[in-house]
């Protein structure tokens, strides 16, 4: 039996699950949720394709990190149930059918031209030690860009989400 | 345990699913916090076609990338939501259709 | 090894963790109520069995047949996950953790470890980072305002203590190389000057241990940093509204996590295992596993006794002390040994 295409198959279940239910929850958090389980499930595909560390990052930053940040402001806002619109009526009898005939498309023509090609289990160990070298040496300056962005990122947070002086009397 | 193998475009397929999947909760949804989390569905389907490339071509340039691609999208998160908190504060509302007005 | 004898040996020995692990969380609830109890000369449980000791059986056949209620208000499907998640995540980290060398068994050569993986560290973070969903959901499904308080403040808390308590680990992991916790615990072995251990503590990394252990606080929800569930200001926080066995979940989870970051802290900055080995070929052999087991009641005991003494932050403090205090110094710690090591 093709252990590692079950596994796949398992964790690609859930992956399409929580992207549907994604899809089909009307509360925010449960949308954000369904989010968080793709993203566990991806994890276990990483570790498949031998991205250990890929994997523990994606649980560590994605699922642990940026997630929490979404589920707090649902819970900070207390954002209720979203309303259905005549825009988004519009969207679904033209959007949907388009996606479907795209991604079938995209299906027949991947199917068709990737023949047998497979990736076999651990072919590509992702040592941390291989990553930082590429990721410290090779990558060198896009790294202290991202570095560079993200903090500027951290700024514009900061400065968005903080009260402004004169409102925040006035508000209360 | 005898080597077993995957073909490459299973992993595509389901790397094309996520995507789609965010392009259409990012069409349908109203709820701004929802579109957020259909852009993060996106990256992450973007992401698993690099790991599935960078173990293709035994390239780990491939998973360097995912990580360019995670900093992003927690720049994008922080930088989104504050702006989210922001626009509830004024508007006090989160459905996108209402949000409609340069000015107040 | 075949698969079968793979199989079996994990879930033998999965099964004997888990129930080392729910044995010890019993009996560190025994331990606090006892050492607080003696601390405010006061004697802590002494009615049922010798010293007490059955109090922990007592109390879970209590949250056994208690009234399992769910309040109408609450939002179900959260409300009831929530709890779950905190156990299961809590429970999960323990998996990578080592005890012990290996034993040889008729020919079989076992670890004392669940699992051995070689981002062990990287995996006890992100499952730990992924509990904060049990206790801010539940804050969130109870739909109560003093619940929804103390979830918004543990995923504030914990997210922001998170950062501190990695850069804390990552002088360790620049000194040994390795994220698996068995090289690590391997790179600790032998003596200084013939008698000072060579244990990362010992090795430069104090600043790092006591900026662990001051995230390891806030992390596991203990005083000082108990504000999600701060009783004289938020009823209980999060898991007021919880009751019977639900409300044990959380109970254990918290116990649960308390002992994962002892195992850790043990691993990472006292050298896991390693001791002084004496005696008979037996007790060689057990030796290590009583070593490891002391040296975390040791941290069991200053959770317990930093519990008797400090008082509860206010929120601003906890706030400005993670960001603008420990960071910085777990930057600075992680500067200088970068420096050291390149040296």
């Amino acid at each position: 039996m093709n252990f590692h295409l079950v596994l796949f198959l398992a964790f690609g279940a859930v992956c399409v699950g929580g992207a549907i239910n994604l899809l089909a929850q009307r509360h925010p958090i449960n949308s954000a949720l369904s989010l968080i389980a793709v993203m566990a499930a991806l994890a276990g595909e990483y570790l498949l394709l031998g991205a250990e560390f890929v994997a523990a990052v994606q649980v560590i930053v994605y699922a642990g990190a940026i997630m929490v940040l979404f589920v707090f402001v649902i819970m900070l806002l207390n954002a209720g149930e979203e309303e259905h619109t005549n825009g988004s009526r519009v969207a679904i009898l033209l959007g949907v059918p388009g996606m479907l005939t795209g991604s079938v498309l995209m299906a027949w023509v991947m199917l068709r031209h990737s023949g047998t090609e497979s990736v076999p289990i651990g072919a590509l160990p992702g040592h941390p030690k291989d990553i930082a070298q590429l990721l410290f040496h090779d990558f060198l300056l896009p790294f202290e860009v991202t570095s560079v962005l993200i903090l500027i990122a951290i700024m514009g947070a900061v400065v968005l989400a903080s009260q402004p002086e004169s409102a925040a009397g006035k508000v209360d | 345990m005898v080597p077993s193998y995957v073909p490459l475009s299973y992993y595509l397929l389901l790397s094309g699913f996520l995507f789609a999947c965010g392009v259409v909760g990012f069409l349908i949804k109203r709820n701004i916090i929802t579109i957020f989390v259909s852009i993060e569905l996106m990256l992450n389907g973007v992401n698993l076609s690099f790991v599935a490339f960078a173990a293709h071509w035994h390239a780990l340039a491939g998973q360097v990338f995912v990580f360019f691609v995670m900093v992003v999208a927690a720049a994008e998160a922080a930088v989104g939501l504050a702006i989210i908190i922001a626009v509830y504060r004024t508007r006090e509302t989160l459905n996108v259709d209402q949000v409609n007005l340069l000015k107040l | 090894m075949p698969v079968g004898i793979f199989i079996l040996v994990s879930v033998i020995k999965s099964l004997i963790v888990l129930i080392v692990l729910l044995t010890a969380v019993a009996y560190t609830v025994w331990l606090e109520r006892k050492v607080v109890g003696h601390m405010q000369n006061r004697w802590g449980p002494t009615r049922v069995g010798p010293f007490g000791l059955l109090q922990p059986a007592a109390d879970g056949i209590k949250f056994l047949f208690k009234e399992d209620l769910t309040p109408p208000h609450v939002y179900k499907p959260l409300f009831l996950a929530a709890p779950m998640m905190a156990l299961i995540f809590a429970l999960t980290s323990i998996s990578v953790i080592p005890f012990g060398n290996s034993i040889t068994i008729g020919g079989l050569n076992i670890p004392l470890q669940i699992t051995d993986v070689n981002i062990g560290l990287l995996m006890i973070l992100g499952v730990t980072s992924m509990g904060v969903y049990g206790v801010a959901l539940a804050g969130w499904s109870s739909n109560n305002k003093y619940s929804l308080l103390g979830g918004l403040r543990a995923s504030a808390q914990m997210v922001s203590y998170e950062i501190a308590l990695g850069l804390s680990l990552v002088g360790v992991l620049i000194q040994s190389g390795s994220f698996s916790l068995r090289e690590i615990v391997d790179a600790q072995g032998g003596r200084f000057l013939g008698f000072i251990p060579r244990w990362n503590i010992f090795h430069g990394q104090f600043l790092g241990f006591f900026i662990y252990l001051m995230a390891a606080y806030a992390e596991t929800n203990r005083i000082p940093f108990d504000l999600p569930e701060a009783e004289t200001e938020l009823v209980a926080g999060y898991h007021t509204e919880y009751s019977s066995m639900k409300f044990a979940m959380f109970f254990m989870a918290e116990y649960a996590n308390m002992i994962t970051v002892a195992c850790v802290a043990t691993l990472l900055f006292f050298g896991g295992w390693h001791g002084p080995l004496f005696g008979p070929h037996l007790l060689q052999a057990l030796l290590p596993l009583f070593w490891f087991a002391a040296k975390i009641f040791c941290f069991l005991f200053l959770y317990i006794w930093v519990r008797g003494t400090l008082p509860r932050f206010r929120y601003d403090q906890l706030m400005a002390f993670g960001w603008k205090f420990l960071l910085p110094l777990a930057i600075a710690n992680l500067v200088a040994t970068a420096i050291a090591v390149a040296w």
